[in-house]
C-alpha cells in the first residue's frame, strides 16, 4: 500500500502536453480597452451599424459594473487595459478556401493536438470550424451541411451572410448586460461559431470547433450562437487547448443556445486550456457564460463538459426551461490539480410545466487545487410537476486540496419533486487493496477507480470526445468496465 | 429605514443598559460599535439572501421592565411539562421571574441561575464562558444581543457531574400595547465528563407581537454529553432571532434538536465546532409553516479535528404562503482527517404558494473524509397513499397521516415522553385535516 500516494502523485502530475507556441505573424491591436478599440474591432470585421451600437451599449453598461467576487476563487485583479482585444493570424487576409491554403504551421498545431482536420474529410465524421485565436481559419464540410440547410460557420461570416438571424437571436439568451464578463464579451467579442439548424432537420454530422488561444497577452472572447428550429437536432462539440504562457490570460466567452419546439441541442465541451505550472504561475482565466434557452414545447438542451484545464474556471452552463415538457441536462467532470481553481456548476430554471432536469457533476481535486460545485435549481410558480435530480460527487487526492459544494434549490411550486445528493470522499484504501490483491498495479487501480467515478459523464460524450476525455484523465474507460 | 432602526436601538441601549463592571461595559460597548458598523443584514448578503428583516426594522420594540409588563399571562402554567420532573427557570418578556421558577436540589457544584444574578455572584464563570466564544457580533442581531447582554441563564456543570433531572428554561412573552423585545443569553458549560439535558422553550400569548433575540452558548468539555432541545412555539405574530453556538472538546457528544413551529419571521443560526478529536454532534430539526410564516434555519458544522462525526437531519412542512429557508454548511478544516459528516434536508410543500429555498453546502479541505448531503423537495409518496387507500383509509386521512408521520420522524427521536406528546399535539394543530387522524396518533 505504500506505493499508493506515489502513484496518485504521478497520476496527477502529468505535464501539460499541448504547451507550444505557433510562430506565425499576427495582426494585433495594442493593449487597452475603450470605445475606439471597439469601433476598430467592428470596422475590421466590417460589421453593420446595429452590431457596433450593440457592442457600445454593452461596453457602457460594463463600465458601470463591478467584477463579481462571490465565486470561491482567488486571483490578482485583472488589468483590463493591459489586454489586447484583437488578434488575427495575418494569413486570414487571403481567406483560405480549402485546407491546402491554410498555413501549414497551423495545421501542424492541430496535428499536435490530435485534431483530425485532414482525416475528417476522409472519414466523413466531423465538420470542424477551427478558431485560431480570433478568426476562423478553416471550415470543412460546408457543402454537405448546406445541402441539409444547416448553416455552420464562423460568427463573422454569419454576421455578413445571415445578419437577420444574428440580429434576431444575438443576446436573446444571454443579454449584453447579463453579467460582468458577458458584458465585456458583448463589447469586444471577435469571433466564434454560428450554427442554425432549420425546421425538422437532423444535422447530418456532429459539429465541432476547436478553440485555441495562441498569441501572448490576447484575451479570447468568442461568441457562439446555436439555433435549433422546430423538430431539429444537433450535436455540437467544443474543444479547447492553449499553449504554455507565463502570464495569466483571460478567456471570457459567451455561448447561447436556442431550442424551439421539440428541438434538441447536445453541447459537449472538453476544456484543456493551459492550467499554469506546478507553482500556480500562469494559466488561463476561463470566465464563461453559457446558457441554453428551451424556448419551445418539448425541447431539450444537454450540456456535457470535461473541464481539466485553466488556472481558474468560472462557468455555469445553464438551461432556461421555458417551454412545457422541456428537458435540461448537465453532465460535468471537473479536474483540478496543482493550484488550479474551479467554480463551476449549472443553473436549471424551471418555468414551463412538466419540465425536467438532471444534473450529474463529478469533481476531482488534487495538489493544492480548489474545486467547487455551485448550482441553482429554481422551480418557478408556473412550473407544475417539475422534476429535478441532482448528484454531485467529489473525489479528493491529497490533503491540501479542497472540494466544495454550494447548491441553491428554490422551489415555489408544491407539485415539484426535487432530489439533491452530494458526496465527498477519497479513493478508499479498501478499494485499492481489493484491486491490488487481484494483481492490478496501484496506478491502474487508481485509474480504474477514477474512471468509474466519471463514467456517468463520459458515457454522455460523443465517441470522439470520450476518447480525448479518457486521455486527458490518463485513464481508460475500458479498464473500469472490466 | 435601516439607519433609523439602527439609531433607535442605540438609543434604547442608552436608555436601558446601565454602566456596569468594567469588563462587561467594555464588552457591551465594543458590541455596540460593531452593531453600528455592521448594521442590520440585508438580502444582498449571502447569508440573508432569502430572509428580509425589514418587517423587524419597521417596528419599534422596547425592552420590558416597566411596572406591569412582567406579569405572566394565563397561558404560562401550560408550559410546564406535566409528568416531567424538571428544574424550571421562568422568564417573562425576557426577565427572570424567581417566583414562577422551580428549582429542585442540584448536585454539588452545579450552578443554575439567571444571568443577571450570575453577573453579580459568579462573574468569573460568566467571563470565562464568554471568552470561549469570541466574535459573536458578526451580524447586527448578534452584536445587539451582546450589547444588551443582561438577561438569560448561567448553567454550569462541573467535571464528572451528571445532572439527572432535565433543566427546563421557559421563555414566555405576552401582549403589550407597545411590543416588547427580549434579549437573552444562555450560557451552558459542561466540565469534563459532565452530562446534562436542557430544554429551551419559547412561547407567547396567542397573536401577541414581540421580538425574541436569543443567543445560546454551549461549551462541552472532554467526554461531556449534552442533550439540548429548543422548542419554539412563539406567537404567530412574533419575531424570533436565535443563534446557538456549540463548542466541543475531545469525545464530547451533543445532540441538539430544534423544533420551529411558531413565529412570523424566524431565524435560527446554529454553529457547532468540533474542536477535539472524536467529538460528535447530531443536529435535528423540524420546521412547519403556515399562513405567512417565514422560517430560516442556518447551520454551520466545523470539523476542526480528526475523527469527528456530525449528523444532521432537518425536515420541513410548508402550507399556505409559508416560506422556509434551509442552509446547512459542513466545513471540514485542514487536518480534520477521517471526518464523517452526513446531512439531510427533506421538505414537503402542501400549497402552491409555499416556497422552500434550500442550500446544503460542503466545504472540504481534508482528503480522508466521508461527507454527504442530500436534499429533497416533493409531495407524498403515491405508493404509500395507495397502500393506505387499498386498506380502506380515505384519501384525506391517508394524506394527513403521511404528513404527520413525515414530521413526527424528528419528534419521535426525542427521548422525553412529555415533550414528545406536547410536540405531537402541536404538529397536529398545524396540519390540515388533523381532526381525521387524531384517533390514530394519540
Amino acid at each position: 500500500m505504500s506505493s499508493q500516494p506515489h502513484d496518485v502523485e504521478q497520476l496527477v502530475r502529468q505535464e501539460y502536453k499541448h504547451g507550444f507556441v505557433t510562430d506565425i505573424s499576427t495582426d494585433t491591436v495594442p493593449p487597452g480597452l475603450n470605445e475606439d478599440v471597439i469601433r476598430l474591432i467592428s470596422a475590421r470585421k466590417n460589421e453593420p451599424e446595429w452590431l457596433l451600437e450593440w457592442r457600445l451599449t454593452a461596453y457602457r453598461h460594463w463600465l458601470t459594473m463591478t467584477e463579481p467576487a462571490w465565486a470561491h476563487v482567488h486571483y490578482p485583479k485583472i488589468d483590463f487595459q493591459a489586454i489586447s482585444y484583437y488578434s488575427a493570424p495575418k494569413s486570414k487576409k487571403d481567406g483560405p478556401k480549402s485546407l491546402d491554403e491554410v498555413d501549414p504551421k497551423l495545421l501542424e498545431t492541430y496535428a499536435k493536438l490530435g485534431i483530425p482536420l485532414q482525416e475528417q474529410k476522409l472519414l466523413a465524421g466531423v465538420a470542424v470550424d477551427a478558431v485560431f485565436d480570433s478568426v476562423s481559419v478553416a471550415t470543412t464540410f460546408k457543402e454537405k451541411l448546406a445541402e441539409a440547410g444547416v448553416i455552420f460557420g464562423s460568427f463573422s461570416d454569419a454576421v455578413q451572410n445571415h445578419p437577420e438571424l444574428v440580429r434576431q437571436y444575438l443576446g436573446s439568451v444571454v443579454p449584453a448586460t447579463d453579467n460582468y464578463f458577458a458584458a465585456l464579451n458583448s463589447a469586444v467579442f471577435t469571433d466564434g461559431s454560428f450554427c442554425f439548424i432549420p425546421k425538422n432537420t437532423r444535422c447530418p454530422m456532429e459539429l465541432s470547433t476547436y478553440f485555441r488561444i495562441n498569441a501572448a497577452n490576447t484575451g479570447q472572447f468568442e461568441r457562439t450562437l446555436i439555433i435549433a428550429e422546430e423538430g431539429s437536432y444537433v450535436s455540437y462539440l467544443e474543444g479547447c487547448t492553449a499553449p504554455m504562457r507565463d502570464e495569466n490570460q483571460l478567456h471570457a466567452a459567451v455561448v447561447e443556445l436556442i431550442a424551439l419546439d421539440r428541438a434538441q441541442i447536445k453541447y459537449s465541451t472538453v476544456q484543456n486550456w493551459y492550467p499554469g505550472d506546478e507553482n500556480g504561475v500562469g494559466g488561463i482565466y476561463n470566465f464563461v457564460t453559457k446558457r441554453g434557452d428551451c424556448r419551445g414545447t418539448g425541447s431539450k438542451i444537454s450540456w456535457t463538459q470535461v473541464e481539466t484545464g485553466s488556472a481558474i474556471t468560472w462557468k455555469y452552463p445553464s438551461c432556461v426551461l421555458r417551454g412545457d415538457d422541456s428537458v435540461g441536462e448537465f453532465y460535468s467532470v471537473a479536474v483540478t490539480n496543482n493550484y488550479q481553481q474551479a467554480d463551476t456548476g449549472t443553473k436549471m430554471i424551471h418555468i414551463g410545466r412538466n419540465t425536467r432536469s438532471t444534473i450529474v457533476s463529478k469533481g476531482i481535486s488534487a495538489g493544492h487545487a480548489q474545486n467547487s460545485y455551485r448550482g441553482l435549481v429554481r422551480i418557478a410558480k408556473s412550473a407544475e410537476h417539475a422534476r429535478n435530480y441532482t448528484q454531485c460527487d467529489s473525489l479528493l487526492m491529497g490533503d491540501r486540496c479542497g472540494a466544495h459544494t454550494f447548491p441553491y434549490i428554490e422551489t415555489r411550486n408544491a407539485t415539484a419533486v426535487l432530489e439533491h445528493e452530494a458526496t465527498t470522499s477519497k479513493i478508499g484504501d479498501d478499494q485499492l487493496f481489493y484491486c491490488m490483491q487481484r494483481g492490478i498495479s496501484g496506478e491502474d487501480a487508481v485509474n480504474m477507480i477514477v474512471n468509474g467515478f466519471c463514467k456517468e459523464v463520459f458515457k454522455e460524450l460523443p465517441m470522439e470526445f470520450a476518447v480525448e476525455a479518457q486521455k486527458l484523465l490518463g485513464v481508460t474507460l475500458e479498464g473500469a468496465v472490466g | 429605514m435601516s439607519q433609523e432602526a439602527l439609531e433607535f436601538y442605540v438609543a434604547e441601549h442608552a436608555r436601558t443598559i446601565a454602566l456596569d463592571t468594567d469588563w462587561l461595559h467594555g464588552l457591551r460597548q465594543s458590541a455596540l460599535s460593531n452593531f453600528r458598523r455592521a448594521g442590520f443584514p440585508d438580502t444582498r448578503q449571502e447569508d440573508w439572501r432569502y430572509t428580509d428583516v425589514r418587517p423587524i426594522l419597521k417596528r419599534r420594540f422596547v425592552q420590558a421592565g416597566d411596572s406591569g409588563d412582567l406579569a405572566a399571562d394565563a397561558g404560562f402554567e401550560g408550559m410546564r411539562f406535566a409528568g416531567l420532573d424538571a428544574h424550571e427557570l421562568a422568564f417573562i418578556n425576557g426577565h427572570y421571574d424567581k417566583g414562577l421558577s422551580r428549582l429542585g436540589p442540584l448536585p454539588q457544584g452545579v450552578i443554575l441561575t439567571s444571568l443577571a444574578e450570575a453577573l453579580i455572584k459568579y462573574p468569573q464563570q460568566v467571563k470565562d464562558c464568554l471568552a470561549n466564544f469570541p466574535g459573536l457580533d458578526a451580524n447586527g442581531f448578534q452584536a445587539l444581543n451582546t450589547a444588551f447582554l443582561t438577561h438569560g441563564t448561567l448553567l454550569y456543570v462541573p467535571a464528572g457531574v451528571t445532572v439527572a433531572t432535565p433543566v427546563h428554561l421557559i421563555f414566555r412573552s405576552n401582549r403589550q400595547p407597545e411590543p416588547r423585545m427580549a434579549f437573552l443569553r444562555n450560557l451552558i458549560v459542561l466540565g469534563r465528563g459532565a452530562s446534562l439535558t436542557v430544554i429551551e422553550d419559547y412561547s407567547g400569548t396567542a397573536d401577541a407581537e414581540y421580538m425574541t433575540n436569543v443567543t445560546t452558548c454551549i461549551s462541552g468539555g472532554e467526554g461531556a454529553s449534552l442533550r439540548h432541545y429548543k422548542l419554539q412555539g412563539e406567537s404567530q405574530k412574533s419575531y424570533h432571532i436565535a443563534a446557538t453556538h456549540i463548542r466541543q472538546a475531545r469525545d464530547c457528544r451533543v445532540e441538539s434538536c430544534s423544533i420551529a413551529l411558531g413565529g412570523a419571521l424566524v431565524r435560527n443560526d446554529i454553529t457547532a465546532s468540533l474542536d477535539g478529536e472524536g467529538a460528535e454532534v447530531a443536529l435535528d430539526g423540524l420546521y412547519m409553516g403556515n399562513g405567512r410564516q417565514h422560517v430560516d434555519n442556518h447551520t454551520w458544522i466545523h470539523h476542526r479535528s480528526p475523527h469527528t462525526t456530525s449528523r444532521e437531519e432537518y425536515k420541513g412542512v410548508l402550507n399556505d404562503h409559508a416560506r422556509a429557508v434551509f442552509n446547512g454548511k459542513v466545513i471540514v478544516h485542514e487536518h480534520a482527517q477521517k471526518a464523517d459528516a452526513r446531512q439531510a434536508n427533506d421538505n414537503l410543500l402542501l400549497s402552491d404558494n409555499a416556497e422552500i429555498d434550500t442550500k446544503p453546502e460542503l466545504e472540504i479541505h481534508a482528503d480522508d473524509v466521508k461527507c454527504s448531503h442530500g436534499a429533497t423537495i416533493g409531495q407524498l409518496d403515491e405508493n404509500m397513499l395507495f397502500y393506505l387507500r387499498s386498506r380502506a383509509v380515505d384519501a384525506d386521512t391517508a394524506r394527513s397521516l403521511l404528513i404527520f408521520a413525515f414530521a413526527d420522524a424528528v419528534v419521535s427521536r426525542i427521548g422525553l415522553r412529555p415533550i414528545r406528546e406536547r410536540l405531537e399535539a402541536m404538529i397536529l394543530g398545524k396540519l390540515p385535516d388533523s381532526g381525521l387522524i387524531k384517533e390514530f396518533v394519540q
